[in-house]
């Protein structure tokens, strides 16, 4: 009469779904999402700060600000919310009752993981219409005092052209793509690193540390694979800067922001490799942190 | 232990797959104009300690914006040396933005230099007249610095061709930076007539001008402006060019 058992799966992206789905209402729940207030009056401040320039450089600093602080935010989200998963999960046994289930623990890291990405998405997504409300409210107000003070005719059309050209453009999306890419990278690396680690702090600083050391990693690059002759750092110092190159990520791959907002456009090919290298990364860190993790006594 | 040595092979050899690539990405991004700025040890005494950090971790364009209304505030204070000294930092860090260097040569070549001429504290004209040209020269450096930095945007060159042409006097290089400048496809139109205008200036150049400004002219009514006519009619008569072969002659002068 009992219906029969269903056979149990080795990998279950249901059971990866559901992980991800908790993780993302646990984060909801901590009201991680109260910083779109400060992210609010960041923007909106910003746009009133900058009412002596000229348009087109309030709309500059308004972007700069804007996307520069979906950064940060989303830079903060992606270490704090990651680091806290799995100390968080062993502190509350929930990591426990969850592996004495047969879910195999790539099904579980990969469940976190997806769980913040969803959250960093959400965040970005809320930031981001935030972001082109106050630009759009901007772009109206410099419109109307246009209309207001000249008369209509071509050369109008053209002032209010613009006005839009200097406010809305294609490359805003690319912009706001690579910072997320940049945070699931951040929440990839830093879900590894908590993975062997013994507490969130522990965590915390060295993500942060690594943060700060991928932005200067090309640096490093650059030293290690200068032709010899051409820059001549002691043998122990180019050993130094090749361990630096290999081992940490180079962050700078993703800051295409600044040069987004004064106008550079981004060619399809440099962003579909920049989304390539976020991946690639992302990939990586999770298969070593599930290296890591698989062989942790918990 | 087998197992942390093996997670550090791992991450090792991605990063030896990926250099290479890596730097090829940024031969191509330098290549799209994404420079980046030169965070070296000036900048570090520049931005102070935590503002080189926030530089370093991919803010620069939120710090560069905080220096940009620093250095509006020393305006509205007459500060000239201290303007000029953010706005080097400022273009430094975001040398991509146009904006900035149009700004800040602008304050320099024009707000500054002009403050310079009728400074009260300094009763001689020669010193007053050295410092309005130092101001000019800032401005000319700004903008030739802008334009090295945006060799693919039209603006910086039109204003370096206005500086020469109103400051400096000096219709070749105003005429070289507008003819840069034309050759872009973000030019404005009155790009290619102001580099046919300079030209007319520069002696010696009065038929390569004549030519310019004649096949502008008969692009139509909208290029025919006041300027060019009158400069059409200056170097047929200069030319001598004869009547019949002119393309514009000037009306009558109107009977009082």
């Amino acid at each position: 009469m009992s219906a029969a058992p269903s056979q149990h799966r080795v990998f279950s992206p249901a059971r990866i779904a559901a992980i991800a789905s908790n993780t993302l209402l646990e984060l909801v729940r901590l009201k991680v999402f109260y910083f779109l207030l400060i992210f609010a009056v960041a923007v909106i401040g910003s746009s009133a700060f900058s009412v002596k320039f000229t348009f087109q450089q309030q709309f500059q600093v308004l972007k700069d600000v804007s996307l520069g602080a979906m950064g940060i935010f989303t830079w903060l989200l992606a270490t704090l919310a990651t680091a806290m998963l799995l100390p968080k999960d062993i502190e509350d046994r929930t990591l426990y009752t969850i592996l004495a289930k047969p879910v195999p623990r790539l099904e579980y890291l990969l469940g976190k993981l997806a769980g913040v990405l969803l959250m960093l998405a959400v965040a970005l997504a809320l930031m981001s219409v935030v972001f082109v409300v106050v630009l759009y409210w901007r772009q109206q107000a410099a419109i109307s005092e246009t209309v207001a003070i000249y008369p209509a005719g071509a050369e109008l059309e053209a002032a209010l052209r613009g006005i839009q050209q200097e406010t809305f453009n294609a490359n805003l999306i690319p912009g706001v793509l690579t910072i997320y890419l940049k945070a699931a990278v951040v929440a990839s690396l830093t879900l590894l690193l908590s993975t062997f680690a013994t507490s969130s702090i522990f965590t915390i600083i060295v993500s942060v540390g690594v943060y700060f050391i991928g932005h200067v990693q090309p640096i490093a690059r650059e030293y290690w694979l200068a032709a010899s002759g051409a820059v001549d750092p002691s043998p122990l110092l180019k050993i130094f800067f090749g361990f630096i190159a290999l081992v940490f990520p180079d962050f700078q791959l993703f800051n295409l922001v600044d040069d987004i907002v004064v106008g550079t456009a981004v060619p399809g090919s440099v962003f579909a490799q920049t989304a390539g290298f976020g991946l690639g990364y992302v990939a990586v860190y999770t298969l070593v942190g599930y290296l890591l993790f698989a062989n942790r006594e918990l | 232990m087998k197992v942390k040595l093996l997670a550090f092979a791992i991450v090792a050899v991605f990063g030896a797959i990926r250099l290479p690539l890596e730097e090829k990405l940024s031969e191509q991004r330098r290549a799209a104009f994404f420079h980046g700025a030169k965070l070296d040890l000036e900048m570090r005494q520049r931005l102070g300690q935590l503002g080189f950090v926030a530089a370093l971790g991919g803010f620069r364009a939120i710090i560069a914006d905080l220096l940009w209304i620093q250095g509006h505030s020393a305006w509205e204070r007459t500060e000239w040396g201290r303007m000029a000294r953010i706005f080097d930092t400022v273009t430094s860090l975001q040398p991509r933005a146009l904006l900035f260097w149009d700004g800040a040569a602008w304050h320099m070549a024009y707000n500054a230099s002009v403050a310079a001429r009728e400074d009260p504290k300094q009763p001689r004209e020669a010193l007053r007249i050295r410092a309005e040209r130092e101001y000019w020269r800032l401005g000319e450096d700004l903008l030739l610095r802008g334009t090295q930095n945006n060799p693919d945007r039209a603006l910086l060159f039109d204003r370096l061709g206005m500086l020469y042409r109103d400051k400096f006097k000096d219709p070749e290089k105003a005429h070289a930076a507008y003819e840069r400048g034309r050759q872009l496809p973000d030019a404005l139109p009155y790009v290619r007539r102001f580099a046919a205008y300079e030209l007319a200036k520069i002696p010696g150049r009065e038929q390569d001008a004549y030519d310019r400004l004649k096949a502008l002219y008969s692009e139509g009514e909208d290029e025919r402006m006041p300027t060019l006519l009158r400069l059409l009619s200056e170097l047929e008569e200069k030319l001598g060019v004869p009547e019949n072969a002119r393309v514009y002659t000037p009306p009558p002068p109107s009977p009082r």
